[in-house]
């Protein structure tokens, strides 16, 4: 990787201007070795983490988590008690940290905004024409600005699926500048949508494209497929902000989303970003977890750590 | 051709349909037998397999859950051999499958008998049906090792509860090999999960555990630890059954109270029209 990031360095920014110059780099990137990478990853989820580590590593999980829901279902009325859960996650302990952000649909923005305004809880929405994709750029752009007029200080969008199998990667690269640029100050963060990109080299390819092309995050997945965040993909992913660092000088950050339910998962996720990264991701700044039902299980295991009596489900929201 | 060297068995935990070592790796001797010596971990798994069976147990009907504990009689019959060879006297194992067939039929007729129509002032029709409370804890009496375990396990899963049981530590061969009559009787895995080791262990964890919502301190012979066990069970204000004395006779009829603690009252109004 090393090598192909400094010879790079210098002609980065030019990439974008020509869709040949894009492919020939992104087929360039060195491949992944499959088994390599899964075996690293179900290498670093045996770590056995207890006790006071254990306490921290639940407190930044909570911080991290971006509490999602992306229902049709969802209602003012639920995304308002979802934001007041964002804020005071354990109403019965002060000292239990508020969650990283609230993710919904743009058009549940303005009830969200009015319950966080003020509270550092980031206010996230899905737009693009979430989950498929698949709109004309017109509307996946007045998408986006819509959520921001509405309140929404970070933006989801999910990236031209159907252009990057087909290898039309200007059109992707395009396609999330205009996006960066529609989002104005709102943070952008990338979905790759891993479960259908097939390949580990495609989530390199595509973790590549969707930080040239100016995106703040990479997320994995829309949690609307039946392959969500994995292990082995985030592990790629990593790799890919690391390098797209020592290459640029600019710090990308990851959301692995959909199947994390565990606070044990999420625990092998924090090791994972602790391993390749290092420190610096650490960070709710830089690392995100995309869920709804983990942040419960979170909770319990944070209230079993500090009663020592393990918790039932029944004293905690249903969300 | 050399002697047959005999396959020895080694006794484990049944959590969720499934027979798995203890996850602490440990084991004790008893009659000769390694047995698993079940953790705090353990435990905490057990309720997790009894809460994840709970729904569909609670939701078979009452006939079906009836067939299923005839079913557990018929198994228990046909092994009896496996259970006297353990040191369980006949009539015992005689007694232990009549339990069965005998808490087996109350299934569909308990509601009948604990429930009813209320009689209200007013045009509605008030009826109030039991339901299981969920997920149960027991402590199974060391004597008699079958027959006493039969008579903590039957009356909490003929209504709908599931069990995580933890057995008495002198007398877990009996137990495990229970759990291997079950395992082959229909009964949904997690449905009944037994706990071998030592009660100071695994009993304290389960008693204060908020997703458990009763606790059957039959088989707890320390005054002393039952005390601190109810206490722990408060918390989240358990359904308690009280340890049984000393001197009971597990072979006189057992009655409903066994079964009617481990119940909450459902109660419907209906418009009845005039």
């Amino acid at each position: 990787m090393t090598a192909t990031a400094t010879s790079a360095r210098s002609d980065l920014s030019e990439l974008g201007r020509s869709e040949t110059a894009l492919r020939t780099f992104l087929h360039g990137l060195p491949g992944v070795d499959q088994v390599g990478a899964e075996q690293r990853a179900a290498q670093l989820g045996t770590r056995s983490i207890k006790t006071t580590a254990k306490a921290q590593a639940i407190d930044l999980a909570i911080r991290m988590v971006d509490l999602t829901t992306l229902e049709g279902a969802d209602t003012p009325g639920k995304v308002r008690a979802l934001a007041a859960k964002a804020l005071r996650p354990d109403p019965a302990d002060p000292s239990c940290p508020h969650v990283g952000a609230v993710c919904v649909y743009p058009a549940m923005v303005p009830y969200v905004a009015e319950v966080l305004a003020g509270s550092g809880v980031h206010l996230a929405s899905v737009a693009t024409a979430f989950p498929s994709g698949q709109a004309p750029l017109e509307v996946k752009l007045a998408d986006v600005r819509a959520a921001v007029a509405a309140g929404a200080d970070e933006i989801d969008m999910v990236i031209n699926r159907g252009a990057f199998l087909a290898g039309r990667y200007g059109e992707v690269y395009d396609e999330i500048v205009a996006t960066k640029q529609a989002c104005g100050d709102a943070h952008l963060k990338v979905i790759l949508e891993t479960g259908e990109l097939a390949t580990y080299d495609n989530v390199r390819r595509a973790s590549w494209l969707g930080m040239l092309a100016g995106g703040d995050f990479i997320k994995t997945s829309t949690g609307k497929v039946p392959v969500a965040a994995t292990l082995p993909v985030t592990l790629v992913m990593l790799e890919a902000v690391r390098d797209f660092r020592a290459a640029t000088g600019r710090q990308v950050g990851v959301k692995p989303a959909g199947g994390i339910k565990t606070t044990k998962d999420a625990i092998k996720y924090l090791v994972m970003v602790n391993e390749t990264v290092g420190a610096d991701w650490l960070d709710p700044d830089w690392f995100r977890f995309g869920a709804s039902s983990l942040l419960n299980d979170l909770l319990m295991q944070r209230t079993k750590l500090t009663t020592g009596v393990y918790a039932g489900p029944d004293y905690f929201t249903l969300d | 051709m050399s002697e047959r060297v005999a396959v020895r068995k080694t006794y484990k935990l049944f959590i969720g349909g499934k027979f798995p070592r203890s996850e602490s790796g440990r084991s004790y001797l008893v009659q000769d037998s390694n047995v698993s010596l079940a953790s705090r971990k353990d435990a905490r798994d057990a309720v997790v397999a009894a809460r994840a069976a709970a729904k569909g147990w609670a939701g078979a009907t009452a006939y079906n859950r009836g067939q299923i504990l005839y079913r557990v009689a018929e198994m228990l019959e046909g092994r009896r051999e496996q259970f006297v060879a353990l040191g369980v006297p006949a009539d015992e194992v005689d007694a232990a499958v009549d339990r069965w067939v005998w808490y087996a039929g109350w299934s569909d007729k308990l509601p009948q008998v604990y429930g009813g129509a209320n009689p209200v002032a007013g045009p509605y029709f008030n009826l109030s049906a039991p339901e299981p409370t969920g997920v149960v804890a027991a402590v199974a009496p060391e004597t008699p090792a079958l027959l006493g375990l039969v008579s903590v396990i039957a009356p909490a899963i003929v209504t709908g509860n599931t069990v995580v049981v933890a057995a008495s530590p002198a007398a877990p061969l009996a137990a495990v090999t229970l759990a291997e009559v079950l395992a082959t009787s229909d009964l949904p895995g997690g449905v009944v999960n037994i706990l071998t080791g030592r009660l100071s262990e695994t009993v304290p964890t389960l008693a204060a555990h908020m997703d458990v919502n009763a606790i059957d301190l039959t088989g707890v012979a320390d005054a002393e630890l039952a005390a601190e066990l109810e206490v722990r069970a408060a918390e989240n204000l358990k359904r308690v059954l009280r340890p049984a004395p000393a001197d009971h006779d597990w072979h006189t009829d057992p009655g409903l109270t066994r079964m009617t603690t481990l119940l909450e009252t459902k109660t419907v109004w209906h418009p009845k029209g005039t």
